[in-house]
């Protein structure tokens, strides 16, 4: 990225003045590398974001910050209902609640060595992923709106789970304000046969082991020590989401000019909060969260089956969810004054500080778990909400490492026989149904998840708190 | 794939997504060729044999527009019906498009998809003519 336009804050934080129409200052959390390294696009977008109606404080960019549709993918932004704010499909994007499941093994290295191979071939054809892949579970109507009015409450009430999980979910695992009939019928038939499924793309299931941690006190809170084995979940709401963002796309790019809004670029398509489109959008996207939390609670389910297969002693326990593309309304203080904002998080984790008042009893001491994926070879992070990321970024830090290389590119790099075997001298095993699909989720495809992280914990948005190394990984 | 003739495909670097651009003597062949690159992002085209018959249809306010609900067409039927598309036969007048595509159910082993589109996005949309009067038609696609 061009630094020119840029003020450089703090090491790890850079300032847009406000310029044009510009209602605030937009601000990039990095460092100068990651700066260098960010497309000009992201700060064309952020910029962009800073123009929008009913903005506070600034528009922000996390340290994976890359370029997206609208808003840049590692944008963060609040909008004030009482001031003209707005809602953003593009500002959510089209994988309503993609995020991150982690859970716990109480296994080791050691415990899954003898049966690595059998474990990595089990879960690859009990858990459906990849492009045309189909879920065991099929919801008539009524099933289909209570699932998208419960999530992963719904989900445990019909057997896959147990209400333990429940609180190591955002929301408690259900997202209130969710109506079912704002969904349309061809979203619902698109979800039909896409329950319980991983999906495709950057979307995986991980084995992985904890080789540091870095903050033993939280650790402890976390329940993970070094040589730990925990699973990883990445996936979102399917094509029931995909499909809710395509339409109110259209619809707001059709209906900004009857608000009175001029938009800088049409991807930043937005209705206001208060407008009958809006609050049809936000109980649609609330829908759409509940689905991709009863998704990754089904998927959990069937992690569990396969690894009782290989450990009946063993019960995996919950460390914690997170969704990554969502609009939430939040308090936050500003300058002095509570408000009640919509927090746009495009590519970003709410990262709630110890003691805030939405955090569960056991993280109300250490902060959120925030959970960083990598690509498929490289490490992913445990992070914890920091003390004072509500006044940097309306509690937000990053969500992966973000891609340095465009999927075209990669797939004349690599071929996905290499990528697998190089990955396997490593110990890491790899399972997909696709060796196009690996080679363009070549490691080196992606930007280096470490510099990230390090970003986030020095610019003060989460602190480190452990690092997983991949054992073996699903891949759609 | 990227050869002169009088339509074509090909993909333009995006980075976290990908990039399509169909061009055509008509703004139609441009549609149809859009289409056939976006095919292209999720497989190799010339593996899917143009079997079954789906017929599209979609209406917006302008070309642009236009393209986005045809390809977010293409990318519905390929959720719902589980299939994969290499032959598009697109007809468009006073901004209604009404086309028929062929394909067939995916075979993950034979296709080898490597994504699975989410939706065509309004990212870098174009569809425009050029002074020789050949049209062109590119947007992103999210995966």
């Amino acid at each position: 990225m061009d630094n020119k336009q840029l003020t450089q804050l703090t090491e790890y934080s850079w300032k847009i003045e406000p310029y044009g129409e510009m209602r605030v200052p937009a601000i990039i959390y990095a460092d100068a590398d990651l700066i260098d390294q960010m497309d000009d696009k992201v700060s064309e977008q952020i910029i962009n974001v800073a123009k929008l109606p009913g903005i506070v404080s600034a528009a922000y960019a996390m340290p994976d910050a890359h370029w997206g549709y609208g808003f840049p993918i590692g944008g963060v932004a609040a909008f004030d209902p009482d001031n003209g704010g707005i809602v953003s499909a593009g500002g959510v994007g089209f994988d309503i609640s993609c995020g991150v499941r982690n859970l716990l093994t109480g296994l080791t290295l050691q415990d899954i060595e003898p049966v690595k191979k059998k474990l990595a071939d089990s879960l690859f054809r009990d858990i459906p992923a990849g492009v045309g892949s189909t879920g065991h579970i099929h919801l008539n109507k009524k099933e289909m709106d209570s699932m998208l009015e419960g999530g992963a409450q719904w989900a445990v009430e019909s057997g896959y789970g147990i209400p333990a999980d429940l609180e190591r979910i955002e929301e408690n695992g259900r997202m209130s304000g969710a109506v079912p009939s704002e969904v349309s019928d061809h979203a619902k038939k698109r979800q039909r046969d896409e329950m319980g499924t991983l999906g495709s793309g950057n979307h995986y299931l991980e084995v992985q082991e904890v080789v540091k941690v870095y903050d033993i006190n939280t650790s402890k809170v976390f329940n993970i020590t070094e040589g730990d084995i925990v699973i990883s979940i990445h996936c979102g709401s399917r094509g029931l989401g995909h499909q809710i963002g395509t339409e109110f796309l259209k619809r707001m790019v059709i209906t900004a000019s009857q608000h009175g809004i001029i938009l800088p670029d049409r991807e930043l398509a937005c209705a206001p909060l208060l407008s009958a489109v809006g609050k049809t959008y936000l109980g649609a996207m609330r829908a759409a969260i509940n689905c991709a939390l009863a998704n990754r609670q089904i998927i959990t389910h069937l992690v569990r089956k396969v690894f009782k297969h290989f450990f009946p002693e063993i019960h995996l326990n919950l460390l914690f969810d997170v969704s990554h593309n969502t609009c939430k309304l939040e308090k936050h203080i500003v300058n002095g004054k509570e408000k009640q904002l919509y927090i746009h998080r495009k590519g970003a984790t709410r990262a709630f500080s110890p003691g805030h008042e939405e955090l569960p009893t056991v993280f109300k001491q250490s902060g959120q778990p925030v959970l960083i994926g990598g690509s498929m070879g490289t490490s992913s992070y445990i992070l914890a909400g920091n003390t004072g990321n509500d006044v940097l970024s309306f509690s937000s830090a990053c969500h992966g490492a973000g891609r340095s290389m465009s999927r075209r590119k990669a797939f004349k790099t690599w071929h996905g026989r290499q990528v697998t075997d190089e990955l396997a001298e490593r110990g890491i095993i790899i399972r997909s149904p696709t060796s196009r699909g690996v080679a363009e989720e070549a490691p080196g495809a992606y930007k280096d998840v470490k510099a990230v992280v390090n970003a986030a914990h020095y610019a003060g948005l989460a602190r480190k708190v452990a690092k997983l190394q991949p054992v073996l990984c699903i891949k759609g | 794939m990227n050869y002169r003739k009088e339509c074509y495909w090909e993909h333009f670097a995006h980075e976290a997504d990908i990039g399509i651009r169909g061009y055509g003597n008509t703004i139609e062949m441009a549609f149809s060729q859009a289409a056939t690159a976006m095919i292209a992002a999720i497989c190799d085209v010339s593996k899917v044999k143009p079997m079954i018959r789906q017929d599209i249809y979609c209406e917006a306010p302008d070309n642009e527009l236009l393209l986005v609900d045809w390809l977010n067409e293409l990318v519905y039927a390929i959720a719902v019906r589980h299939m994969l598309f290499s032959q598009f036969d697109v007809n468009i007048e006073n901004s209604c498009l009404k086309a028929t595509a062929w394909g067939e159910p995916i075979d993950i082993s034979r296709h080898q998809p490597a994504v699975e589109v989410k939706g065509a996005t309004y990212t870098e949309l174009k569809v425009n003519k050029d002074s020789n009067g050949k049209w062109m038609a590119q947007c992103v696609i999210d995966v």
